[in-house]
């Protein structure tokens, strides 16, 4: 089980056990499987045996009712707990005002927008787009929502806060996995998919695309950055600064 | 029994002739299958090795590897040889049919799998090569030409070979149904069939209901391509920096309808090697299949349940929360019949002798990954652990334990067990069991460590471990053991092809029945009567079975047999 890597998510402790817990049962069952196989195999007995009524009740019962049942209970138990843990991590309403990032994916890079200062993200639009001119995501920038967005490669987070994920995709499905924080969702284009994970521990985590996308598609890769709730805002203020110096121009000046 | 494949003919509707065409056909998609697979095991580990004819894999060929590998795996190995080599070489033997329901129709689905192969194969030689976007071809990389390399005619060519290949397993198996419907000889009643046929029952309903979708699938998705259609394709697309067309569909409709097909594809190709498995434990240990009823009823349980549970390929698609729970319930119910015939088949390893002659060994193998890799599904079923595992490395090991090995391991115990009938020679026994032991040793040695490249969270489709974020580094040691087992398991099948050429002339002759088997393809009349169940083994030392085609009475008297239905029904 150190084959995981460190989880840094609030309800990656939970997730981490059941797995733990589930490859412990099948890996057991597994095990007493082959060594029946084995004996099977290795066994001699003499071909003829007379088997009575009672008998092979008595094997209906302990050889198959019973273990189906035992089998059947632990399929009961697994789908229990994961429905719980799917229905806290999928289907609960956020118990705060969460903090949000729009994550789009494109051929082959992750890009993070922020809302920005008003907390709406602006509108974008597919003509727009243009990367080699600084605007990957095609920012309107007639949209006032638009001039304080905060498009980053990075994604940075606070701790301890539930951050709300909305993801899209720009052209091809691409899947968003985050192995640290558990949580792997598919972009899809012409959907917004909401995913919630609170992260619980500060460090640096790698982002990976986990749908093949293309011929980029292993090197589509990012980081997430977990820090204190001080340090985050600090780098949101710094980005937003820079971000409405570049959009509006001080007086005298024009806009190319 | 017709021992000998006669004379060449192209246009044959002899169904024991097909099935050696597909037996070949089979034989030509696994070796280059197996060869692209190490292709891709030798690149992972040693990236810069110049391969002959091509020299180093770029990027895109690695995805078009892994592309072409899964493909030819799927379709033309592990359902062209349990579902239509098998049933051509065996089922009108064991229902006492003479030909099949449609022989014409079966010929012509042979040469259409065939025009299917070869388009597939031709993607290799498209502009740009091979198509780049996995074996379950996820539109809008699949849709658009523009999205990366072999997209263009590689994607075309993809698709073509795919609607041909659905046109052919619809007629082929439509002509399995009547046949098994319609062609049963005196006697056969349902109660009497091999559990092999009520498996090719459903796995053939399966066919019809899981390949129609595909083929509509495909033809969606070419009209998506070349017709201006926008089934798969929403708004605002923008790739490779062209804005494309506007649409109003969605790449969800794909998912739904390939899974649709894609899951029962997983039964079609395991429903018969489970019910071979069933027939050798029973002939091997002499002793009958315990609860013939309650193992049809299995069968038909996971074929129909099996219709149901496809959601559980996309959990993480952005599907409905609440669909996630009810497609993991399914999934887990299905796992329930399942877990039920193997503790049968457990259970019938301890009743008899054990006989451990090669097919024997094999059905043992396929028991064995069937349970390694079964036992994993109920983990995958479940949307909380599967949002971590999928699409990494234990999904790879899941699915290649559960349905590529399983499903190798049946048809090698098919091939060795029904050998005789084809060349009247029985296969090398001492070649056998070192084909079966290297094989069993390099398969777990190839696929068991992968639910740990998995557990860290390795990807499927990676082809370097390395890029921006290296977290995968410490993973190169086991990496190169998956490597190093996978040449050797390659290596093995070279015992097993030397074997088939070697007994085909030298093998010791086989008689008659050479396994003292009780179905009917052992027969040595022509118009045989099933007079009895299936599977009449035990009884006295000197004469432990009692074939079907038997007289009954002349063998010993079963407990089973006195409440049998009478010969003439």
């Amino acid at each position: 089980m150190n084959w995981l890597p460190p989880n840094g998510e609030l309800h990656g402790i939970t997730m981490d056990a059941m797995l733990r817990w589930n490859l412990a049962a099948v890996f057991w069952m597994f095990i007493l499987a082959q060594i029946l196989l084995v004996v099977a195999l290795l066994r001699r007995k003499p071909a003829t045996d007379k088997r009575t009524k009672a008998s092979s009740r008595r094997a209906f019962l302990f050889a198959w009712l019973l273990p189906l049942l035992a089998i059947s209970g632990l399929y009961a138990r697994m789908a229990i707990s994961s429905r719980r843990l799917w229905a806290a991590r999928r289907e609960a309403p956020a118990s705060s005002r969460p903090v949000e990032v729009e994550v789009t994916g494109v051929q082959f890079q992750w890009y993070f927008r922020y809302p920005g200062a008003d907390g709406i993200f602006g509108t974008t639009r597919a003509a727009l787009v243009n990367a080699p001119a600084g605007n990957p995501l095609g920012l309107d920038p007639r949209d006032p929502h638009s001039r304080d967005d905060i498009v980053s490669s990075l994604l940075v987070l606070p701790v301890e806060q539930t951050v709300e994920i909305r993801l899209h995709s720009r052209d091809v499905i691409h899947g968003f996995f985050i192995p640290g924080m558990r949580l792997k969702q598919d972009a899809i284009p012409g959907m917004t998919a909401q995913v919630r994970f609170t992260p619980v521990v500060t460090g640096e985590y790698p982002i990976l695309c986990s749908q093949v996308c293309g011929l980029g598609h292993a090197r589509m890769q990012a980081h997430l950055r977990v820090v204190s709730q001080r340090e985050y805002r600090d780098w949101l203020a710094v980005r937003e600064h820079a971000r409405l110096a570049a959009e509006s121009p001080g007086p005298g000046e024009s806009q190319p | 029994m017709n021992t000998k494949v006669g004379r060449f003919q192209l246009f044959t509707t002899d169904h024991r002739r097909i099935a050696v065409r597909y037996l070949v056909l089979g034989l030509v998609a696994v070796v280059i299958g197996t060869l692209l697979s190490l292709v891709m095991r030798i690149h992972r580990v040693w990236p810069a090795v110049a391969f002959p004819f091509y020299g180093t894999l770029r990027p895109e060929d690695y995805l078009a590897v892994v592309t072409m590998h899964g493909t030819l795996m799927v379709f033309f190995v592990l359902t062209v040889v349990p579902q239509s080599a098998f049933p051509n070489l065996v089922l009108p033997g064991q229902i006492g049919a003479e030909q099949m329901a449609f022989p014409r129709l079966n010929a012509a689905a042979f040469w259409v799998t065939t025009a299917s192969l070869v388009v597939l194969l031709a993607a290799f030689f498209a502009p740009q090569g091979a198509p780049i976007s996995g074996w379950t071809s996820y539109p809008p990389l699949s849709a658009i030409a523009a999205a990366g390399p072999g997209q263009g005619t590689g994607m075309d060519l993809w698709l073509w070979s795919i609607a041909l290949f659905c046109l052919a397993a619809i007629a082929s198996s439509t002509n399995l149904l009547v046949t098994i419907v319609a062609c049963r000889c005196r006697g056969m009643s349902w109660g009497r069939l091999p559990l092999t046929v009520w498996s090719w029952l459903v796995s053939s309903a399966l066919t019809v209901l899981a390949f129609s979708v595909l083929l509509a699938a495909a033809a969606l998705l070419l009209a998506d391509r070349h017709l201006g259609t926008s089934y798969f394709l929403p708004s605002g697309e923008v790739v490779n920096g062209l804005v494309m067309r506007s649409g109003k569909g969605s790449p969800m409709l794909w998912l739904h309808l390939f899974w649709f097909f894609g899951h029962p594809e997983v039964y079609i190709s395991i429903l018969p090697g489970m019910g071979l498995a069933s027939s050798l434990l029973a002939n091997f240990t002499r002793r009958p299949v315990p609860g013939y009823r309650l193992m049809v009823g299995a069968t038909i349980l996971i074929g129909v349940l099996g219709l149901g549970v496809w959601g559980h390929h996309i959990f993480v698609s952005g599907m409905n929360p609440y669909a996630g729970t009810a497609f993991g319930l399914t999934t887990l119910a299905i796992a329930v019949p399942s877990s039920a015939e193997v503790l049968t088949w457990i259970g019938m390893l301890f009743r008899g002798r054990l006989q451990p002659t090669t097919p024997m060994l094999f059905a043992l193998g396929f028991l064995s990954f069937f349970i390694a890799g079964g036992l994993t599904g109920p983990i995958l079923a479940q949307p909380a652990l599967d949002s971590y595992l999928h699409n990494t490395f234990f999904v790879v090991a899941h699915f290649h334990l559960v349905m590529a090995m399983a499903g190798v391991f049946s048809v090698f115990a098919g091939i060795y067990y029904w050998y005789p009938l084809l060349t009247g020679r029985r296969m090398n026994e001492r070649l056998g069991q070192v084909h079966f032991w290297v094989s069993l040793v390099a398969a777990y040695g190839t696929f068991f460590p992968m639910h740990l490249a998995g557990l860290a969270g390795e990807p499927r489709h990676y082809a370097q471990l390395s890029g921006p974020v290296a977290s995968f580094a410490n993973l190169i040691p086991v990496e190169r053991g998956i490597t190093f087992s996978a040449l050797l398991l390659a290596t093995a099948q070279i015992v097993f092809l030397i074997n088939v050429a070697w007994s085909a002339r030298r093998g010791s002759p086989a008689g008659e029945n050479p396994w003292r088997a009780t179905t009917l393809e052992w027969s040595p009349f022509p118009h045989p009567i099933a007079r009895g169940q299936a599977y009449s083994y035990g009884g006295s030392a000197e004469r432990d079975f009692s074939p079907q085609w038997q007289e009954t009475g002349a063998g010993p008297v079963f407990e089973g047999l006195k409440k049998a239905p009478s010969p003439s029904d």
